[in-house]
């Protein structure tokens, strides 16, 4: 344990969330996939010792859990940024330059798609389409979305993101 | 049985109010909030603050015209609304002054105005005379971009729970061939009969039995259903519950994507709204029948769209589909009966119920009933949400609604459904759109997404691209389609490379034909259409790419030779001072010339020449 007591504050925190997740869930039917979007709300990803636990507190063999984080694109088994960038790459972003804009955020950011900044600052991703298609094309940081993009326009976006 | 007259009368009154007010309403749809509506929401807000205006700020969802957003609508007291589009903080100021202070719309910047019982305003376009709207119906759609998604008084206010209403007083039996009457289809994309799938699910004994609703529109392209959800969530609960009424379920879940979380919000606190009122929950208005929504939170899984493996996701599981039969309709969610539709279908079924299954019969073609909300999205001039009745032409949504191809561009396909659909060419235009003649076409309807592509747009490229998506999203449960799509990627990227052979087109079309035959679920069953409609309609392209390794549109980067068209080239230099390799020469003023030895193919001089000179096609 590092020596620093606010972080041990925040571990605490975070595992008294956790809790309160498996006491809701307790007697819930399929609640698997809720508990573990919780649980990633709470760590930012899904550390294997929170694997472990889910696994325990709903009685059901580790394998099962990882294997359902795995087949879900939202999971996440290591850290991500603090923003997480989705650019899109849906048939209507394609057909107008959907991947221009991935260059100059992959360019902007110094990381490949599927990659985190070494700040933990930003990740980079792709998504498959998010429905803003009149405005293609678009990007999500977090829960804004930015449509009728051009790859000139990134940078400036991402930067206002602390 | 209790009814909702006096709330009605009442919720009747306050919206009354509300739009006997002036009034400013923006449009906040994921669409008009991407766009920027929030801070033109802030805009409006403080400019009404800062001249202490009395008037009625308010927010929709999207009205349908994507390319004009933001929206922003203003009506003063007796007089019509006035919608205007691409409205930026900017504009605020003179649009308030002119509209609210000086009573004169500013007729440059008004796309249409709404003006119901009021004399229109001379100059700007009435909204059913519009290109864009002249030929849509208004029915699923109708409270989008006209009421406030969160409120519930607006709901009830424009005759939403009649439809509960009304069937809680009618024999179950006798809503279920209400539904068959009206031939509605289910709007997911297979079309099947609404009423006879009720009808299944009616007929399975047992003690407990579900209505679903798939929200998980994962097919790039479409947004339909989330501008359903986040226009109108009450309808989408409304539908559900005659469903469960109808079917004998006592509890609904809604499967969300959760890509989308403004829906998700918006259904949310509809949900919580329709508890307050008494119209989910135990004994719904007296009428002894209980039902209750969950809302359950998708994480990211294309396949999860396919029913079966929907509800192994409910269940908490992978989402990998079931082998049927069993059919949902008998052993569905914890294998119990469940009744599975489309947000766009639940929804239709409020009207059906409220105007009669014949009413919406006489909308439509022969076999495919009522109206259908398409996304008009690519190279097209008016990107949007529209509604149209079955049977209007392909040629009318994209050239009358969709105001033709962007740029003065030659049309060149129209892919509809998604990765499960087909590019339909030009020659097939004017076939009337229903269910049946998009298939033999070769695509489908899908759930309801048109993705315009002209000159520019390589054929072969998009075949790879949505072969690409779906070999991702592949669960890989049955061999056909976790192999198959592999080996047929791999072959298109060959082709895409300059290094295919003719032979590959006959391999691709029997491995479609395998896979559409073998495939466990819809996903694989249709995930060749693309491929085989590419290949039916612009063989030549393939062959263009495999015998003269060409590109004609210039898109497959390997197949791309960057030449200057002589009579454009000005000589001014500017491609050649930005070429990373030097390939670029030529005297001052003179036509440049590109050594295609040193060109590496990285595109910077593009955008660097100003006279459209160079090319890669």
């Amino acid at each position: 344990m590092s020596s620093c007591t606010c972080g041990g504050q925040v571990e605490a925190k975070k595992e008294a969330a956790l809790q309160k997740l498996f006491d809701r869930y307790r007697d819930y039917k399929g609640g698997l996939i809720p508990i573990l979007q919780e649980a990633q709300n709470i760590y930012g990803y899904l550390p294997k010792d929170v694997l472990r636990r889910i696994a325990k507190e709903l009685r059901i063999p580790l394998s099962k859990v990882y294997g359902v984080c795995t087949f879900y694109a939202q999971f996440h088994l290591k850290p991500r940024g603090r923003n997480i960038v989705r650019v899109c790459l849906g048939t209507a972003c394609h057909v107008r330059g959907g991947s221009k804009i991935l260059e100059a955020a992959k360019e902007h950011l110094g990381i490949d798609n599927g990659e985190t900044t070494e700040d933990l600052k930003y990740t980079l991703e792709t998504v498959a389409c998010i429905g803003a298609c009149g405005l293609s094309s678009c990007m999500m940081v977090n829960d804004d979305t930015h449509g009728r993009l051009v790859p000139e326009q990134v940078g400036k976006i991402l930067d206002s993101y602390e | 049985m209790k009814n909702l007259d006096q709330i009605r009368q009442k919720y009747v009154e306050q919206y009354r109010r509300k739009l006997g007010k002036d009034r400013i309403v923006v449009g906040l749809g994921t669409c008009g909030i991407a766009a920027g509506g929030n801070k033109v929401l802030q805009a409006i807000k403080e400019e009404v603050a800062s001249r202490g205006l009395d008037v009625e700020i308010d927010f929709t969802s999207c009205i349908g015209m994507c390319y004009c957003e933001p929206v922003v609508e203003i009506a003063l007291a007796g007089a019509p609304s006035v919608i205007y589009g691409n409205i930026i903080p900017d504009k605020v100021a003179k649009l308030i002054e002119s509209h609210i202070v000086n009573k004169t719309p500013v007729y440059e910047w008004a796309a249409i105005q709404i003006p119901g019982e009021a004399a229109p305003y001379e100059g700007i376009s009435v909204m059913e005379k519009f290109p864009y709207y002249e030929k849509q119906v208004r029915s699923v759609t109708s409270r989008l971009g006209r009421t406030n998604p969160e409120s519930i008084v607006d709901y009830i206010a424009t005759g939403g729970y009649e439809g509960i209403e009304k069937a809680l007083q009618t024999d179950r039996q006798a809503i279920i061939d209400e539904i068959k009457k009206s031939g509605l289809r289910g709007r997911g994309g297979g079309g099947f009969p609404t009423g006879t799938k009720w009808q299944f699910v009616y007929d399975a004994q047992d003690d407990k039995k579900y209505a679903v609703c798939n929200a998980d529109e994962g097919d790039p392209g479409a947004f339909m259903d989330r501008s359903v959800l986040e226009g109108d969530p009450h309808s989408v609960l409304e539908g559900m519950m005659i469903a469960g009424y109808a079917i004998g379920a006592d509890e609904g879940y809604i499967y969300c994507r959760a890509e989308y979380p403004l829906a998700i919000r918006r259904l949310n606190l509809a949900i919580a709204q329709a508890e307050e009122h008494g119209l989910l929950g135990d004994n719904i208005l007296d009428s002894g029948f209980s039902f209750r929504i969950k809302i359950k939170a998708g994480a990211g899984a294309f396949v999860c769209g396919e029913e079966t493996a929907l509800l192994n996701s409910i269940e908490g599981e992978r989402g990998m589909p079931r082998v049927r039969p069993p059919f949902p309709a008998n052993k569905g969610l914890w294998q119990k009966p469940t009744v599975l539709n489309n947000v766009e279908t639940y929804a239709n079924v409020p009207f059906i119920i409220r105007y009669g299954g014949d009413w919406y019969a006489k909308m439509g073609t022969e076999t495919s009933k009522g109206s259908k909300v398409f996304c008009l999205t690519g190279k097209v001039n008016n990107t949007g949400l529209m509604e149209v009745p079955m049977g209007i032409t392909l040629r009318d949504i994209i050239f009358s609604i969709g105001g033709g191809i962007q740029g003065g561009k030659e049309f060149k396909a129209v892919q509809s459904g998604g990765p499960s659909g087909g590019c339909i060419p030009a020659e097939h235009l004017d076939t009337p759109i229903d269910y049946d003649s998009l298939t033999a076409l070769g695509a489908i309807m899908g759930s309801g997404g048109l993705v315009v592509m002209d000159e520019t747009t390589c054929m072969v490229d998009v075949a790879k691209f949505f072969l690409n998506f779906t070999q991702n999203e592949s669960c890989g449960k049955c061999t056909p389609c976790r192999e198959g799509t592999k080996r047929m990627l791999e072959i298109l990227q060959r082709i895409c490379e300059g290094e295919g052979e003719l032979e590959d087109l006959d391999t691709l079309e029997r491995l479609c034909k395998v896979i559409k035959n073998s495939a466990l679920c819809g996903l694989g069953q249709t995930c060749p259409n693309p491929i085989a409609t590419t290949l039916k309609y612009f063989r030549s392209e393939y062959e263009a790419h495999i015998i003269d390794k060409r590109c004609p549109a210039g898109v497959c980067t390997a197949l791309k030779v960057y030449t200057i068209l002589e009579d454009k080239c000005t000589g001014c230099g500017a491609c050649a001072r930005n070429c990373p390799t030097g390939a670029i020469t030529g005297a001052k003023k003179e036509p440049h010339v590109i050594d295609t030895e040193k060109c590496i193919k990285c595109g910077t001089c593009i955008p660097k020449c100003k006279f459209d000179a160079i090319t890669t096609a």
